[in-house]
């Protein structure tokens, strides 16, 4: 079993087509959808998290960018400014998954790409502006 | 044996003197003893680096040619408003204000993206900032509009002025509300989802010298990079609260005001900071050395997380209504773990103060002391402790009525 957390780019002229219901049943994937934006005539974006075997999620995502999907991996779009971070430790409660997190020995605060899921719950949270999200 | 503040001096001069930062202290408090250490130790250094919204800073920007009279006029730095009301070319930015124009919490919560702190960080990050002037224009000071980029080396005179940093201790923050609320804790989220604290707790400066015995007016400190002093007692300074037997308060307790030159400071240690649906500030770093005269001052700074409690204090209801009284006490060691119990339930916990960077202050400190840069000061008095009989006072509002022009009681 392969995991990815990825985020779908979908051109304007694939919003109306079911591409999600054709990786699950055409390619046999688990698809969590984490966030979703969808906009007439625009891009429409997806956050998922998609898990199957190897073979097939090559193939699932070799068929959605054969379609026309920009796909790019979600730790691109989600950024913690280190140079930014004071380390205040104010994000860590609320983050659901850990990804940001306190060494409790030295209280530094460390972002850990592969646990977000860019809920976006440390972005008001933050009073440095230390976490920014492109969605 | 007792030391005196002098002879410390000697030795930092020397380069012979014991440093420690007062994490660093306890375990030296615990293996050598404390008499043994007393006498050996000859300064412990604190730290802190929060927001601190009575910050401000005034400066002198010359005179222009011909003259204009800033003051009774308006002026905006970076559209910050500032205050004016000195003499021709003095002015005060203070670190929450905002521009005229931010929508503020018209769309709750508001972002409140720059203001006062950011302006005064990136002054001292050595950016411009566009300074407008509109003055009414006199015999002396004819002239009434002024529109030019200005820097911090342009400046006469640019002073870090903060009538109240450093609090000794602080309020847990919690939401008892089945709302999320926005508040200058943070963020809190209903039902008792998450606590904010904010002291550097065992490293804070006034935590380490509880009664204020050797902190005072003159005091050299570490200052948002910087050297500054400590001026005098800060704003709402109450020293006459519930403390443990060791004298540390178990709240919100005293104050300092401070100043320094800014153009020695360092934006690393100013940072302009944005709360969501509450406002901006400015997160400031202080670092206080702490002469270890005798065994007494070897123990205060010896406290530890464990030692230091604080109130856990409800911001739906209890904070905004001036309902007195506490959910509960509970130690900066329980705190700085990640969670809390609160009428019965485990509440994550998140700091606003960064301990890792007071580490740092402390340590920067410790390091000018040990390598003789920086030498302590004889208090020139003391700031106001238990004894003094000041009390923090609530406002008693006396409603005027029919327009009337003088007070009756």
């Amino acid at each position: 079993m392969a995991t990815k957390r990825l985020v779908f780019n979908f051109p304007p002229h694939l919003i109306d087509q079911p591409v999600t219901y054709q990786l699950i049943t055409e390619h046999n994937l688990k698809i969590n959808i984490l966030r979703a934006r969808i906009t007439p005539r625009e891009w429409g974006r997806l956050v998922v998290e998609v898990s199957g075997k190897k073979q097939n999620l090559d193939a699932g995502l070799q068929f959605a960018s054969d379609l026309g999907l920009d796909i790019k991996p979600l730790a691109q779009d989600v950024q913690w400014d280190a140079e930014k971070c004071i380390a205040c430790t104010a994000c860590c409660s609320v983050c659901p998954t850990g990804a940001l997190s306190v060494t409790r020995q030295d209280m530094q605060v460390s972002f850990d790409h592969d646990k977000c899921i860019a809920c976006e719950l440390c972005i008001p949270v933050c009073p440095y502006e230390a976490m920014q999200i492109e969605f | 044996m007792a030391k005196t503040i002098q002879e410390i001096n000697e030795k930092i001069k020397s380069g012979k003197a014991v440093v420690y930062t007062a994490e660093e202290i306890i375990s030296v408090a615990r293996s050598k003893g404390k008499k043994k250490a007393a006498a050996e130790v000859d300064v412990v250094t604190t730290g802190t680096f929060a927001p601190m919204c009575s910050s401000g800073a005034y400066f002198n920007v010359g005179h222009s040619n011909p003259r204009i009279k800033l003051g009774g006029g308006s002026v905006t730095l970076n559209d910050i408003p500032v205050y004016t009301g000195f003499a021709a070319v003095d002015f005060f930015v203070g670190a929450t204000a905002i521009p005229d124009d931010d929508p503020r919490n018209k769309i709750h919560p508001g972002k409140f993206p720059y203001g006062g702190g950011h302006l005064i960080e990136d002054l001292v990050a050595g950016k411009d900032a566009q300074l407008l002037a509109r003055a009414y224009g006199t015999d002396c000071y004819p002239r009434r509009k002024l529109e030019t980029w200005i820097r911090l080396e342009d400046m006469n005179e640019a002073m870090l002025f903060n009538m109240r940093n450093g609090y000794q201790n602080y309020n847990v923050a919690v939401n008892l509300s089945d709302r999320i609320i926005y508040t200058y804790m943070g963020v809190l989220h209903p039902n008792l989802r998450n606590a904010t604290y904010c002291s550097a707790g065992q490293l804070s400066p006034l935590l380490n010298d509880p009664l204020y015995r050797t902190i005072g007016i003159g005091t050299r400190i570490f200052l948002g990079g910087g050297v500054g002093y400590v001026v005098d007692r800060g704003t709402q300074h109450n020293p006459d609260v519930p403390r443990t037997d060791r004298g540390v308060p178990r709240m919100g307790a005293g104050t300092l005001a401070v100043m320094g030159d800014l153009k020695q400071m360092n934006a690393r240690w100013l940072r302009g900071a944005s709360f969501s649906g509450y406002g901006v500030t400015l997160a400031v770093g202080i670092g206080i050395p702490v002469p270890i005269l005798d065994e007494e001052m070897l123990n205060y700074t010896a406290v530890t997380d464990n030692d230091i409690v604080a109130q856990v204090v409800d911001y739906s209801e209890a904070y905004p209504n001036c309902i007195p009284g506490s959910l509960g006490e509970v130690t900066y060691a329980q705190l700085k773990s990640g969670s809390i119990t609160v009428k019965d339930k485990k509440v994550p916990t998140a700091g606003l103060s960064s301990y890792a960077r007071a580490r740092e202050v402390a340590s920067t400190l410790k390091n000018w002391i040990a390598e003789g840069s920086f030498l302590l000061s004889e208090p020139v008095a003391p700031v106001p402790s238990v004894e003094s009989g000041i009390k923090f006072k609530p406002l008693q509002e006396r409603p005027i009525f029919n327009n009337a022009r003088v007070a009756v009681d």
